[in-house]
């Protein structure tokens, strides 16, 4: 081969490269747009007056007079605030309460030895694979025979458990050597003490991780609260939206729904801006085990 | 029974008392439900065992047109955000600089309020008096008569649908499957470069194969996710679906359960078991194609 | 085809805020004679690798210049250059068979260079043969050993009959059994077919066995480069002379004065032409004759005894490896009791090196 066709090879490799890489590069901002667009719609809406809003026939993007009434009307007008309040006591409640329940079974599983240990294992994935909606109405029915609609406790309990987050919190546990809890044995330590001093801390980021996984889950669950609660009072945030989209502000009032929505959906946003490493390898993990 | 023995299931004990209440109790009392006739709420009385809540739920318009509709959402959100996602990680994995910076942003779906946000895209796409909304002033652009597409004809609500649908469920798709490209050790790639391999071949005969496992996973998740859509239906055409033609399955569930329709809890069983044949023969489809096509380590 | 590397330069930006930039290879020059089996020798880090990528097009250069005959493909594509390589874990692609794997490469032909499909199977087979795995055809990379992994592996790469063909510590997934035999077998396909052969391992035992001529590497630069012969009995600097050999050569602190070769308190040899001060010593470990009259005095820590030869271990106050280890004929055992508590040597020069304290270059000298 000559000197020439190795110089016209290498330039349309590197043409080829060169548009290659644009064209994965626009795609990928195409998306980002795609993705970023409705949460810049909802801030600007927020932000642009009522009669600004409602005399654009045609849509403006962007608004040279921010106001800020909107957020205004929205804790005044409709009581978000007390969606809020709801939905912070509704979060860590069972969250606090799913750790309780789920550390010492995760560890039960990783780490003593009992009869029927395997057979109930068993039986906690295959319920793993049930879902909700199955569950749901019968537990609709308790919740009413037990008189406990419009309560927190209806609201929490049938939310507590997570058999997925067994299954991670116990294969964590089992990445321990058991070296470890060995020597703790012969020192004497009991089971609960190793638990709390050795393996908790251990395995602390996947707890974290567990914790905000179901924060999230918390923040943004729909279906039981609606079940179980008609009233304004027990609201959480996503009943809280839905009821200020039928009956708050009238129906025409969309900047101050969108100061709502922003409300809302900003503590989750921040969470996962803080923790969004943690965050995004739990989920992975959680779809690298199905 | 001996001292340690006795711990094992102490520890367990929270955890079983929660499932069996929540879970096992109610999964139980389900099927027991849907062949209970004429069951009343109020009295927690029946009239007699057998089919009739199946045969009524399968006879219901309603149910039938959740049934439908859950199916075009099935059939046009898996297979159209698992190819997206696909080519989205494909994309994301090829570059350096910004990665990070993408990866972030196409996450951001998963952590929002998917009614808080269902509502700005039912913003987005509704029409009303004073305005035609942003996507019929992009439509104008393109020379096309506004639609109402919160309101208006079958096709433009289903297609606002899916896209909600396919906007929320991408986050997941395209984490799973860039871990999963990340997972593919690079001499492969190397390997096949020095080979002269071309970018389609290197994609259909290394990558895709590499990943199929993790791949399929998604599309099986995805049909069970899919076929369990509701909240985004609240979202954007609020609580009334039946009324707005866009019922799905589970909605039609927890109508039969509560609200305006509600107190039949065993329709609502009914309904549910129907829903849950459906995904699992629908997953074992799934799972015996692949056997066929999946290469396993 | 020979492969010429001119300046070869490699840096890799800095990482983080406060790295470094890094060269990987600096200003590495050498013409490969068409036909020969080169062994890049090196510690880990210290650039064999880069090089290697360097050659296959893998990595770009940041200076410098390759050619392959006449032909520069310094800015060539990998995939234009005709190269196989073969990974150190292989990279055999674990969901096609053995025969897709070796067909893989040739499916890839477009346009003139495309062959028809019997014609690839019997290229195919015929790689396949060469590396005398024609009965594992059907099977999948994971029901093979480690050493049939490899010869897939160096099948599919000889498959598009490489102008240059390289690789990258070939075999250091096997053990130590399979790695005896395997290289013999490297060598033999190596010669059978002519194709120009890079070779890089941090196994200087490896590199010396069976290369035409070995590369020695450190940071990035090129410390010697002959025959494994030759650069074994000619290091140019310690850390050629330390790196090569089994067991290690053994230093010593020494000075020289007034023509006397001193270690320690012992004036082992006299040199001529050589400057009084410090040096470093090192002697190989087949350096050592003992003999009563000798002039090196060590402490006897030990005798072992491994057949053919025996292994005298010793200590001296000057020395710098943890034990001075001399390898002689088991026919001098006669001349150890187990009741010695010391041993003298007389030295044999060619064996003895000296290296200037500071640049740790070699100092020649003559004998008198």
């Amino acid at each position: 081969m000559n000197r020439n066709a190795y110089q016209r090879i290498e330039k349309n490799a590197r043409v080829r490269n060169v548009i290659f890489k644009i064209t994965v590069y626009f795609l990928l901002a195409l998306w980002a747009l795609i993705v970023l667009f409705p949460f810049y719609w909802m801030v600007l809406t927020s932000v642009k007056g009522y009669g600004a809003y409602n005399s654009e026939y045609i849509p403006q993007f962007i608004t040279l007079k921010p106001t800020f009434e909107n957020y205004v009307d929205a804790f005044t007008a409709v009581p978000l605030a007390k969606y809020f309040v709801n939905t912070i006591i509704f979060t860590v409640s069972t969250t606090a309460l799913m750790l309780v329940v789920i550390v010492p079974a995760a560890f039960a599983f990783a780490r003593l030895d009992f009869k029927g240990k395997n057979l109930v294992f068993t039986v906690f994935l295959a319920l793993m694979m049930i879902p909700s909606e199955l569950v749901v109405i019968t537990n609709f029915v308790t919740v009413t025979n037990l008189n406990m609609r419009n309560t927190f406790l209806g609201l929490i309990l049938p939310s507590v458990t997570s058999v997925f987050y067994i299954y991670l919190l116990k294969e964590n546990f089992e990445q321990i050597p058991s070296e470890l809890y060995y020597a703790a044995k012969v020192d004497g330590t009991t089971d609960f003490k190793y638990l709390w001093k050795v393996a908790l801390p251990i395995c602390g980021p996947t707890v974290v991780t567990v914790t905000i996984l179901k924060v999230i889950e918390c923040w943004n669950s729909y279906v039981w609260p609606r079940l179980v609660t008609d009233d304004p009072a027990y609201f959480l945030v996503s009943n809280g939206i839905q009821e200020i989209r039928e009956n708050g502000f009238g129906r025409e009032n969309i900047p101050a729904m969108m100061a709502a929505v922003v409300v809302i959906s900003v503590p989750l946003i921040v969470l996962f801006l803080v923790f969004r490493k943690k965050i995004m390898a739990g989920v992975a993990r959680g779809g690298m085990k199905g | 029974m001996d001292k340690n023995q006795f711990k094992g299931w102490l520890y367990l004990l929270p955890a079983i008392a929660f499932l069996g209440v929540f879970m096992v109790y109610p999964l139980i009392d389900v099927f027991i439900y849907s062949f209970e006739e004429g069951y009343n709420s109020a009295s927690q009385t029946y009239f007699g065992v057998g089919l009739y809540n199946y045969s009524y739920v399968l006879h219901d318009p309603y149910f039938l047109q959740a049934i439908k509709n859950t199916l075009i959402l099935v059939l046009i959100t898996v297979p159209v955000s698992t190819a997206l996602a696909l080519l989205i990680s494909l994309g994301l994995s090829s570059i350096k600089p910004l990665r990070e910076l993408f990866q972030t942003v196409y996450f951001l779906p998963y952590v929002t309020n998917t009614l808080a946000v269902g509502m700005v895209f039912m913003i987005l796409f509704k029409k009303t008096p004073y305005t035609d909304g942003l996507a019929n002033l992009i439509l104008g652009w393109l020379g096309q008569s506004p639609i109402d597409f919160i309101e208006g004809p079958y096709a433009a609500k289903m297609l606002v649908l899916c896209i909600y649908t396919i906007w929320v469920v991408m986050p997941f798709k395209i984490l799973v499957l860039t871990s999963a490209l990340a997972s593919v050790n690079d001499d492969y790639y190397n390997a096949a470069r020095i080979d002269g391999t071309s970018r389609f071949r290197i994609f259909y005969k290394i990558t895709l194969p590499m990943i199929s496992p993790m791949l399929f996973y998604l599309v099986i998740t995805g049909f069970i996710g899919a076929f369990k859509a509701y909240s985004d239906a609240v979202a954007i055409f609020g609580v009334n679906l039946n009324a707005a033609e866009m019922n799905t399955i589970v909605g039609y569930i927890y109508d039969m359960l509560y609200g305006d329709s509600g107190g039949y809890p065993s329709y609502a069983s009914a309904a549910a078991i129907v829903l849950f044949v459906i995904v699992l023969t629908i997953t074992c489809i799934n799972l015996l194609i692949r056997k066929r096509y999946v290469y396993h380590k | 085809m020979k492969v010429v590397l001119q300046n070869l330069t490699k840096t890799f930006p800095a990482r983080g805020k406060k790295g470094e930039v890094v060269t990987a290879v600096n200003d590495f020059s050498f013409e490969i004679p068409d036909g020969e089996l080169i062994g890049l020798l090196g510690p880990s880090g210290c650039g064999k690798s880069t090089t290697l990528n360097l050659i296959c097009g893998l990595l770009k250069p940041s200076g410098g210049k390759i050619f392959f005959g006449e032909d520069d493909v310094t800015d060539l594509p990998p995939e234009h250059r005709g190269v196989g390589l073969v990974f150190q874990n292989y990279a055999l692609y674990p969901h096609l068979t053995v025969m897709q794997n070796i067909l893989f490469p040739l499916e890839n032909l477009r346009g003139k260079n495309k062959l028809p499909k019997d014609e690839m199977r019997k290229r195919a087979r015929a790689a396949a043969d060469l590396v005398q795995i024609g009965e594992l055809l059907e099977r999948r990379p994971s029901e093979l050993s480690g050493g049939q992994q490899q010869r897939v592996a160096i099948a599919r790469a000889l498959v598009k009959m490489p102008r240059v063909l390289l690789l990258d510590e070939p075999l250091s997934n096997l053990d130590a059994r399979l790695r005896l035999q395997t290289r013999e077998e490297i060598r033999r396909i190596q010669k059978e077919t002519g194709i120009t052969t890079v070779f890089v391992t941090h196994d200087q035992d490896e590199a010396m066995s069976i290369s035409d001529r070995i590369v020695v590497m450190k940071d990035g630069v090129v410390q010697q480069i002959g025959k494994p012969q030759e650069v074994y009995d000619d290091p140019v600097n310690l850390f050629v002379a330390k790196f090569l050999g089994t067991p290690p050569i053994n230093v010593f602190d020494g000075t020289v004065h007034n023509g006397r070769l001193m270690i320690g308190q012992d004036a082992v040899l006299d040199v001529k032409s050589v400057r009084d001060g410090d040096v470093y010593v090192a002697i190989r470990p087949e350096g050592f004759v003992p003999d009563e009259g000798g002039r090196l005095h060590c402490a006897l820590q030990g005798v072992e005894v491994m057949g053919r030869d025996i292994s005298i271990l010793a200590r001296h106050d000057a020395m710098q490896n943890p034990v001075v280890r001399a390898i002689v004929d088991a026919d001098h055992s006669s001349a150890l009791r187990v009741t010695d508590t010391s041993v003298s040597f007389s030295l044999k020069p060619h064996k003895v090196f000296l290296f200037d304290k500071a640049s740790e270059t070699r100092i020649p000298f003559e004998t008198v």
